[in-house]
């Protein structure tokens, strides 16, 4: 064991700001990481084994114990459940011989949950060992196992053939399919890798790239919206000896997944993007972070920095502007969704757990290392790239005023063509609803758990940050649903599952709401539970990060506009009943202290 | 018109809450020309002796006498407002509340490192006069209805001075992000 500790500790000089990449290689090498591996780690790293432990214990594919020669995690999104993620999770248990969250005896089968992965058009998938497996059936759960137990390797359990686009890439080589329904000025198929780095940067001053992106009125696409120039300005005017320029590939928003398409099909264009930050900014340093549901694509990032660096797009002297030097490594997460806010990332990047950090400072002035850093995502990258190469009037041409451009959506859920939609800003709900085939619609979900659930009523309303804001996440329920058991409630568990922890408000609050939906749908809610759902969902906003913020956003989204539903199934005529006896809350201490006989009821 | 009748009450808490109601300084004066106390230990008047129109709660519910004592204050307040984490959701001492009480009454009295070797004759507290532990630690909104939150351990005084002021002057709150933030 040590020697194969000593050689991944070598791969990465020893640094203990790789922390992560040094975990992440234990556990795919041994399949967990022991005490052992954590006690021979941290002297070695020259931090306390306190250090290393903070760091294991807070990412889901971290293990302490093995997970079994075949770890198979299965997606627990709203998306899977409903495409029947019951039958399939069920078979597994039968098959494997053991519930969820164990190994088998022999070591050879693990079954966990897991949060979304990113593969919301192709429900149910897995991943196992690494590797995705999307589009289960029963059926196809009892081959997997069968071939398991026969003793096949990861290659031969892949029966389906490889997905389509650059899935069949031999860097790739992954059944995950792109779906890509509708292609913008973004996602355009004609763009040329570097034209813009050699042809336009070196005639324009990384003022004049900041000016043409203040003009195009580019506002981030990771969600929040703040504008990617402004963001870019502060950086280049903070001072410092070393700059930073993040990617965030973490995209853990339940129903997102097309930062994974543009991860396959377009890398080159978000490195590009990268590079002109890098160069309007003055960072000489990038990190790539993609969550871990990805790294079936590691090989093939890796190669295509390589190219770059070949092709002089990276490195020094970067298209022969002299001193224009910049490098980007790729930083995988280990799952962790709260690894997608900003400062969290960064922390996680330097092979920490992912709390995020108190602000201000913001990371344009202290961020990776406590060094100016500019984080966006990968889809800002890409348009930055287009507004160069176009101008940032052209840019403007699309959308709406306030949000120019268009935006990659991710549709799933009850419709005939889940995939990725490229569209301007603008459109209405109704719109989205037509282009993707979905009919007979009940709710659709517009931005993630942490958006806002939306009724039939709201249809008319237009995608764009004025309006009903989206980091791209649509999914579509169809009356067959039951949005609050279905829907409400798998989200709620969602954030209660990824909060970091460090509020008390998000640690906790999240769990009473969740037990006061409970007590609703177990039709023992009374008017009074929903009043106090409005009310402590305010507590939540003292919260830290965005997690917790929005935390309660299912729930009050839900209960505004589909408030017949709740009150369907609220109990009338009682204003307030909490069940609370106070005879049987005593008796536990009487009993214990011997207060006087107690008669057990 | 008369002044609004405030009564407060410090149920399983720190008192923290209480300091930080003292913490809003000089504001204090203009307090008490807003507000008559009753019920309270800031003017350690023991019984409600008359009715009152908003019951500040701090503290959760971790004894028989904690739910007597919030009952009589939902009884004799208008406006019951729950101050504090632990009023909210039962704070630090709900610490306790995956583990069951009995265990608590044993570490405490009977095993722990400073009773082991001399409560030789392994008495727990029973005197008909102490209140009864229950067993968890109870937010007050599932003893009694509660109508309004107050976050922060404690809330800021700034927070309870501008929600208070807002209640006896029946207006909106008035809560940037700064002043009920976490940290
Ligand atoms: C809990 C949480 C998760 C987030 N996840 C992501 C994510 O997966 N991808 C992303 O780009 N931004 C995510 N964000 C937003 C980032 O904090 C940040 O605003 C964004 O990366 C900035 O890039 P942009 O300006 O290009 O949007 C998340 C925020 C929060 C609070
Ligand atoms: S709001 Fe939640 S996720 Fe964010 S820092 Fe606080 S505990 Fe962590
Ligand atoms: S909320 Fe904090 S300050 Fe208030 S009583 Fe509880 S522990 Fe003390």
């Amino acid at each position: 064991m040590e020697q194969q500790l000593a050689s991944i500790l070598d791969k990465y000089q020893h640094n203990p700001l790789r922390l992560m990449d040094i975990l992440i290689d234990i556990q795919e090498s041994a399949g967990y990481i022991s005490e052992e591996a954590v006690g021979y780690i941290a002297p070695e790293l020259n931090i306390s084994r306190a250090d290393v432990e903070q760091t294991r214990s807070f990412y889901h594919f971290f293990s302490k114990k093995p997970t079994g020669k075949y770890s198979i995690f299965l997606n627990t999104s709203v998306t899977a459940y409903m495409m029947r993620r019951n039958a399939v999770a069920r078979t597994f248990e039968q098959e494997a011989g053991i519930p969820f969250n164990s190994v088998t005896r022999d070591g050879l089968i693990g079954l966990f949950d897991t949060s979304c992965i990113g593969m919301s058009d192709q429900e149910p998938a897995a991943i196992i060992n690494g590797k995705i497996f999307p589009n289960l059936t029963p059926f196809r759960v009892k081959e997997l196992i069968r071939d398991i137990r026969a003793g096949k390797s990861m290659e031969e359990l892949v029966v389906e053939g490889y997905g389509d686009g650059e899935n069949s890439n031999e860097d790739i080589r992954a059944v995950v399919n792109n779906n890509i329904r509708k292609i913008g000025p973004v996602l355009d198929p004609r763009y040329k890798p570097g034209e813009v780095i050699w042809d336009i940067l070196p005639k324009l001053t990384p003022e004049q790239v900041i000016e043409e992106v203040k003009n195009s009125n580019i506002r981030g696409r990771g969600g929040a919206g703040f504008p990617t120039g402004m963001k870019w300005e502060l950086c280049r005017k903070a001072k410092a000896d070393e700059k930073y320029i993040i990617c965030n590939a973490d995209e853990g928003e339940p129903g997102t997944f097309k930062d994974r398409v543009i991860l396959t099909e377009r890398p080159k264009l978000l490195l590009e993007g990268m590079v002109i930050a890098a160069y309007a900014t003055g960072a000489t340093r990038g990190i790539l972070y993609v969550r871990h549901e990805y790294k079936y694509l590691k090989t093939y990032l890796e190669n295509l920095i390589q190219g770059a660096h070949e092709r002089n797009l990276m490195g020094n002297d970067i298209a022969g502007i002299k001193g224009f030097n910049f490098d980007v490594r790729i930083q995988f997460g280990a799952g962790s969704y709260v690894c997608g806010e900003e400062s969290a990332l960064i922390e996680s990047a330097e092979g920490k757990r992912g709390e995020p950090r108190d602000k201000p400072p913001f990371p344009v002035e202290s961020g990776y290392l406590g060094k100016p850093t500019v984080v966006n995502n990968v889809e800002t990258f890409c348009s930055a790239v287009k507004v160069l190469l176009n101008g940032g009037e052209w840019y403007r041409s699309f959308g709406t005023e306030d949000s120019t451009g268009t935006k990659v959506l991710s549709i799933s859920g009850d419709c005939r063509y889940p995939g990725i939609y490229e569209v301007e800003w603008g459109f209405s709900v109704n719109d989205i609803c037509e282009m993707a085939g979905a009919e007979d619609i009940q709710g659709v979900q517009v931005g993630g758990p942490s958006g806002s659930l939306v009724g039939p009523g709201d249809f008319d309303r237009t995608l764009c940050f004025a309006d009903l804001s989206t980091g791209g996440s649509l999914i579509m329920f169809n009356y067959s649903r039951d949005l609050l058991q279905d829907v409400v409630l798998n989200f709620t568990n969602f954030f209660i599952e990824e909060s970091c922890g460090s509020c008390s408000t998000c640690r906790i609050m999240p769990v009473l709401l969740r037990d006061k939906l409970k007590k609703i749908l177990d039709a023992r809610g009374v008017k009074k539970d929903m009043d106090d759902i409005l009310a402590w969902a305010e507590v939540l906003k003292a919260s830290r990060c965005g997690l917790g913020q929005t935390a309660s956003n299912p729930i009050i989204s839900s209960i505004r506009n589909f408030k017949h539903l709740y009150e369907q199934k609220i109990r009338r005529g009682t204003e307030y009943d909490t069940g609370f006896d106070l005879n049987m809350a005593m008796q536990d201490g009487m009993a214990a202290t011997g207060r006087f006989p107690v008669t057990q009821s | 018109m008369e002044k609004p009748v405030i009564a407060t009450t410090s149920l399983a808490g720190c008192f923290g809450c209480h300091m930080s109601l003292l913490d809003i300084d000089e504001r204090i004066l203009e307090l008490i020309e807003l507000v008559d106390f009753n019920k309270s230990p800031i003017n350690d008047i023991k019984t409600f002796t008359r009715e009152c129109d908003i019951g500040l709660i701090e503290g959760g519910c971790c004894l028989d006498e904690n739910v007597h004592v919030l009952e009589d204050f939902r009884k004799h307040c208008r406006i019951l407002v729950s101050v504090g984490e632990c009023a909210i959701m039962g704070g630090l001492p709900a610490m306790r509340n995956g583990i069951p009480i009995r265990e608590c009454l044993e570490e405490a009295y009977l095993n722990g490192p400073t009773v082991r070797y001399t409560n030789n004759e392994k008495i727990m507290p029973n005197d008909e006069e102490l209140p009864i532990m229950l067993d968890r630690v109870y937010p007050c909104h599932e003893v009694v209805k509660i109508d309004y939150f107050l976050p922060g351990c404690p809330p800021r005084a700034d927070l309870i001075w501008n929600a208070l002021t807002a209640l006896i002057n029946n207006r909106e709150m008035d809560l940037p992000y700064e002043v009920f933030k976490f940290d």
